[in-house]
């Protein structure tokens, strides 16, 4: 078991000749994921690399049966891949692209609200359950199969977190990357539910950052409800007020939002908080062993 | 990227949002001139800079006559202005806006802004205008109305007579606020803005509701589908590091530190900065040098860390993944010895090539010191830098 993909996902491409798009499409289906299809408006008809091209992502949902799709075109028209993506019934839909404006994210949340389609990210890694289904741009030779779920909104913070389980010996079951922009389709309390649920994952590690109040809500949620141990870190517990750094949700904003807040709250939820990202895997290894 | 106030009333007007009259000027004859022209007994003068605080720092004053005006242009341009957000050093001056001045009967306070939690953008009022919203909102929470906006409607007429309400309006300032209100969230969609403040919006003795204040922000991935508003950009307002950090993409945000920083990825650079802070120095920088991180790229991030005198060493933390760690390390070889690197240098990186990466940083005759992960890395900088 792992949470929303597995060895049976069929996966689509949007934006599958773009240059990313073929480099990540590629890796994926090296990596042993069903990559049954592209989309590239006008290029119906045609393939990439014996994956079939179509032209609307209806007609790839008739045509492969595809249940999942990843995104990778440019910003300016992603929302309306978005859009598409959820318009075709496609159950999971995940975007990649950086630099989305967050009035088109404000618009794609509300349609998605009234449709079956999940959205993870936009600005993502994308979603990996190791040894059966990558979907995204993470390397995927650093996880190993297990039962450890991590949740983040970094992508590269992620890869660190999971090389550091990966060389104490320990899998994941599934790494979903939910993405750095202010608004996101799959928020860190819906996939600690989809966790909760999973036999499969023992404990999850949550890696956070300063802006907004979702580490705050997750802390809530878990001490409420999660029945399994938590790992969680904070990274900017060093960045200024008011500054954005790097990605377009990671801002301090009217004194809220800070690491220290989010470090606290989760702390009072009975979480075990990591303090330096270099203990990641280390914190997850003793909180194993404490519980045996 | 944020705006003048003179520019956000501008853009404001051009949806119809009432504002009062006026005009900018650079020079205090320019200021005079712009008295005159308002033809009004009497006019304000405001400083404008990016930040708040202008009135309580002496950059704001009513004045009655051209050269009074004059006067206290000449005194306000080319000086810094320090208010509570400029920090010590202040602003420079290089505009002030010439304004009529109003009766004001009342002071509100209204602001728009993508509400991350409802996912929405929401409507902020209170009474309390005039004042520092945020701590409105820590000491009276309950002198804060927010609305979220449906994106599928736009402001719905409900909401507009509620919020109206909520601030006291009555008879004919309701409909007055309704169509405001409709005209500011029509501003706020189409310029794709992410924050607009109306600190203080006011009830005028003669009963108008208008905007006596503006702050503009505006979302940078929105930019692109607005060159009007790019143009509004206003360079002196902005660390110029960081700017150049843009035009190579880069992510640069400038600290008060002296270790340098280069990293992959926003979380995994934050991180970076918080482990350099465990080990007992302070980062210099937040840089992500994104996924590419070609020779370019890293030689331009070497020039804009060095280029901050404070830096004693630097380090790079690169999770390579996909990217190989060969080419990064030539890239780092080629780049630190085209900006002469004089300051010692640590690298830890990951991923695919990791050993070949590693023997052509050892081989590569910079001096340059190995970390084999990102506790050694910090533990190591620091050590070289002598903290």
């Amino acid at each position: 078991m792992s949470i929303l993909v597995d060895k049976n996902t069929r996966v689509l491409t949007q934006g599958i000749t773009g240059a990313t798009g073929q480099l990540h499409t590629r890796a994926c289906k090296e990596y042993g994921t069903q990559m049954v299809g592209g989309v590239v408006p006008g290029k119906g008809g045609t393939d990439f690399e014996g994956i079939p091209i179509f032209d609307t992502v209806e007609q790839a949902r008739k045509s492969t049966g595809c249940n999942a799709t990843v995104i990778y075109v440019p910003p300016a028209f992603a929302a309306d891949a978005m859009l598409e993506a959820a318009a075709a019934g496609i159950e999971l839909v995940i975007c990649i692209t950086e630099g989305i404006p967050i009035l088109d994210m404000v618009k794609v949340k509300a349609y998605l609200a009234g449709t079956k389609s999940r959205l993870i990210g936009p600005n993502c890694p994308g979603i990996i359950t190791p040894g059966e289904c990558k979907i995204g741009i993470m390397p995927g030779y650093i996880h190993k199969p297990g039962d450890i779920g991590v949740v983040s909104r970094s992508g590269t913070l992620t890869y660190e977190a999971v090389y550091q389980l990966t060389q104490l010996g320990i899998g994941q079951s599934t790494c979903i990357g939910i993405g750095g922009d202010p608004i996101v389709g799959t928020t860190h309390i819906d996939a600690l539910k989809l966790f909760n649920e999973d036999p499969k994952t023992r404990a999850v590690i949550m890696i956070g950052e300063i802006g907004g109040t979702a580490e705050e809500e997750a802390a809530e949620y878990i001490k409420q409800h999660f029945k399994k141990p938590v790992v969680a870190f904070v990274a900017g517990q060093t960045a200024p007020k008011g500054r954005r750094m790097g990605h377009a949700g990671a801002i301090i904003s009217g004194g809220r939002g800070t690491a220290a807040d989010k470090i606290a709250a989760l702390k009072a939820a009975g979480i075990t908080v990591a303090m330096s990202p270099a203990d990641l895997g280390s914190t997850m290894k003793s909180v194993l062993e404490s519980k045996k | 990227m944020n705006i003048h106030e003179y520019q956000a009333k501008q853009v404001l007007a051009r949806f119809g949002v009432p504002v009062p009259k006026g005009q900018f000027a650079t020079t205090p004859d320019e200021a005079a001139a712009a008295f005159t022209a308002l033809g009004q007994p009497k006019a304000v003068v405001k400083a404008q800079i990016h930040a708040g605080g202008r009135g309580k720092a002496g950059g704001v004053k009513i004045l009655t006559n051209a050269s009074e005006v004059r006067d206290f242009a000449a005194r306000l341009l080319s000086k810094p202005l320090v208010t509570h957000q400029t920090g010590p050093e202040g602003r420079v001056v290089r505009r002030v806006y010439v304004e009529e001045a109003s009766n004001v009967a009342r002071e509100l306070y209204l602001g728009m802004l993508v509400d991350r939690k409802a996912g929405t953008v929401s409507v902020i009022a209170s009474t309390a205008g005039g004042m520092d919203i945020e701590e409105v909102a820590a000491k009276t929470p309950e002198k804060i109305l927010t609305e979220p906006i449906n994106p599928m409607l736009g402001v719905a007429g409900f909401q507009a007579r509620k919020i109206a309400f909520a601030l006291g309006l009555k008879d004919k300032q309701v409909g007055q606020f309704a169509a405001l209100l409709a005209s500011l969230y029509r501003a706020f969609i189409e310029t794709d803005a992410s924050l607009i403040e109306i600190n203080p919006l006011v009830v005028t003795a003669e009963g108008r509701v208008i905007c006596l204040d503006a702050k503009m922000s505006f979302d940078d991935n929105g930019l692109f589908r607005h060159a009007d508003i790019r143009e509004l950009r206003d360079a002196n307002e902005e660390d110029p590091a960081e700017t150049e950090a843009a035009k190579y993409d880069l992510s640069y945000v400038h600290l008060d530190g002296n270790i340098g920083c280069m990293v992959n990825g926003a979380g995994l650079a934050m991180a970076t900065m918080d482990i350099v802070k465990i080990y007992g120095a302070e980062p210099a920088n937040f840089l992500d040098v994104g996924g590419g991180a070609s020779t370019e790229k890293v030689a331009a991030a070497f020039h804009i860390l060095l280029a901050d005198k404070r830096v004693k060493g630097v380090l790079i933390n690169i999770f390579g993944g996909i990217m190989r760690c060969d080419v990064l390390a030539q890239g780092v070889v080629e780049a630190a010895k085209q900006v002469k690197l004089n300051v010692p240098l640590v690298v830890r990186m990951e991923g695919t090539n990791v050993v070949e990466g590693k023997k052509i940083l050892a081989d590569s005759g910079i001096k340059v010191v190995t970390a084999s992960d990102m506790a050694d890395a910090a533990r190591r900088i620091v050590k070289e830098i002598g903290a």
